[in-house]
């Protein structure tokens, strides 16, 4: 059965665009992330122009965030303090990544920078995700127990000006970093259509030493705003937010995370990050093989009505 | 098959080319669109779309000659148009240079009696763009150039494979002495909007009459609300699909609650 995507105009197949929703849905459940760095790709490999894969990713974004945050908000593993102050760099950050994204779609560049910026991110994730899981798998093995957080320990970020406290992650921190990331995650979300926890999250845990219990809740909480913010100022700057294929995805993808979710729990932590990070890999490759292939047709048409 | 014909014009046509025909006057083409506009549903994957039309003051004489040739021509709604070529950079495929357009019909389906090269010679089908390769594309700038020339072919190139510019020869056909029929090959992608139909008639190979009309291609269904919306009011698209994904994210925590 074929349905018609209004903004991206072209008919698609409805089995397959949901299939691909609820693999991706299916994909972050099992391991815990949003699935936009995902389904962005996933949408340009099956020839949806990438101006419209980025934005209504962004979209879908916001209804799987909704659903991780309701669980976390229960246990209390939400910071609320900490997420509003990230949503400020975000919001900041979303705004000028739109406009950003208008730019390079004005000058045809658009889907070069997507691609590049997917490579990059994807390249260098899945490569230190590789390396930390296979790692820790090798440690298992010996026996040593895999610790990841060292309390007590201060890097460069604490020694930064304009401390603020934050209870609920037991944490006295400038807010100067915090602003900065919440910015990049902004940029990041508007012109790649991903959430940001899978930057997000290792820069809270790492970089600001935010305990573990309320890192994913406090990143999924801004990023359900920043999401909404920059699907919005998508649709308003750039009419590229397609309303049918968000709402195909995003059933998909909420069913999916449901059986994704029980068969996490049945793999360990190292063996579900190694295979994670063999898929963000291979994602990486695939489009990294698109930008060197000869393409076949130089020429490519974009018209402005008048 | 889409069938947009106008008899009563005909009978009409034909009265008042036996009333004037001791003159001898200048033949005069009409076209009748039966309705100013055409919905399209989503599912719409091209159909072929039929004008009528008449001839008035006809001679008989080049009639019976087969002397009388007739062009009908459906012209998309004009846009500005940027076209890209790509190369390769640092091993990269990027768009590397690029011309802009002014005014470019997003479609241009032709139809005429006979192939149009064997209607009259190519000075006049260039000056009255009545082939799709005929059409002069103008640029912003950059015209003078060298290289311009691939631009405008690569992009006529383009507009033919999506099959939003063609040309039909023999796809208008007399089905009276003064009636004829033009079919046209509407693609799946036919642009929404106002389109002009044109039509010209020529007698041995000179141009004698023509004439023109608008006719609106719109579409029409659930998809297409959606995309007026998208369209027209971008704000409250954005924020209702928010809501939207707000609404699905929740349903599907309730659905599948297990704490």
């Amino acid at each position: 059965m074929s349905i018609y995507l209004p903004i991206a105009e072209l008919s698609v197949n409805l089995y397959v665009l949901f299939g691909m929703g609820a693999a991706v849905g299916f994909l972050s459940g099992m391991f815990g992330v949003g699935g936009g760095f995902l389904i962005t790709p996933l949408l340009i490999f099956y020839n949806i122009p990438p101006a419209v894969a980025v934005a209504t990713g962004a979209n879908q974004v916001v209804a799987s965030s909704v659903s991780g945050v309701l669980s976390h908000l229960k246990r209390g593993g939400v910071d609320f303090k900490l997420g509003i102050v990230l949503l400020i760099g975000g919001i900041f950050g979303a705004a000028i990544g739109v406009y950003i994204f208008s730019l390079l779609r004005e000058i045809g560049q658009l889907d070069l920078i997507v691609s590049l910026l997917y490579v990059a991110f994807l390249g260098v994730v899945g490569s230190l995700m590789m390396v930390e899981s296979v790692r820790a798998m090798r440690k298992a093995k010996g026996g040593a127990p895999a610790t990841l957080r060292k309390p007590g320990q201060h890097n460069w970020v604490h020694g930064l000006p304009f401390k603020m406290r934050f209870k609920a992650s037991r944490l006295y921190i400038s807010v100067i970093p915090v602003l900065v990331l919440g910015l990049l995650i902004g940029l990041l979300a508007s012109v790649m259509g991903v959430g940001g926890g899978f930057i997000m999250v290792p820069a809270l845990i790492y970089l600001l030493k935010v305990p573990t219990n309320v890192v994913i809740g406090t990143s999924l909480f801004q990023i359900i705003f920043v999401a909404a913010f920059t699907t919005i100022m998508q649709a308003w700057a750039n009419q590229t937010v397609d309303m049918v294929l968000a709402l195909v995805l995003m059933v998909g993808a909420v069913i999916g995370a449901q059986y994704g979710a029980q068969a996490g729990q049945r793999l360990r932590g190292e063996q579900l990050r190694a295979l994670l990070a063999g898929l963000v890999l291979l994602v990486a490759l695939r489009l990294a093989y698109s930008l060197f292939v000869v393409p076949d047709d130089l020429f490519s048409l974009s018209q402005v009505a008048i | 098959m889409l069938v947009r014909m106008l008899l009563a014009l005909a009978c009409q046509l034909l009265a008042t080319s036996f009333a004037a025909a001791e003159v001898a006057p200048q033949e005069r083409i009409e076209i009748g669109l039966s309705t100013e506009s055409i919905p399209i549903t989503a599912n719409f994957s091209g159909e072929v779309l039929t004008i009528f039309g008449a001839i008035e003051n006809i001679d008989p004489l080049v009639q019976r000659q087969g002397r009388y040739d007739v062009f009908v021509i459906l012209e998309g709604p004009r846009t500005q148009l940027t076209t890209r070529r790509k190369g390769r950079v640092l091993g990269i495929w990027m768009n590397v240079e690029d011309r802009a357009f002014n005014s470019v019909p997003t479609s241009y389906l032709v139809a005429s009696t006979r192939l149009p090269r064997d209607i009259t010679n190519a000075e006049t089908l260039g000056r009255l763009g009545l082939t799709a390769g005929a059409i002069r594309l103008s640029m912003s700038d950059g015209e003078a150039e060298p290289g311009a020339d691939q631009f405008v072919n690569a992009t006529k190139n383009l507009k033919k494979r999506s099959r939003l510019y063609a040309t039909f020869p023999a796809s208008v056909r007399f089905v009276s002495q003064t009636l004829f029929r033009a079919q046209l090959a509407l693609p799946a992608n036919v642009p929404l909007g106002g389109h002009r139909v044109k039509a010209f008639l020529f007698n041995s190979g000179q141009l004698v009459a023509q004439t023109n009309a608008n006719l609106r291609i719109e579409k029409a269904g659930l998809e297409f609300e959606v995309f007026r919306l998208a369209q027209d009011r971008p704000l409250i698209y954005g924020f209702a699909s928010v809501l939207l994904a707000l609404a699905v994210g929740w349903l599907g925590r309730i659905f599948f609650r297990k704490d």
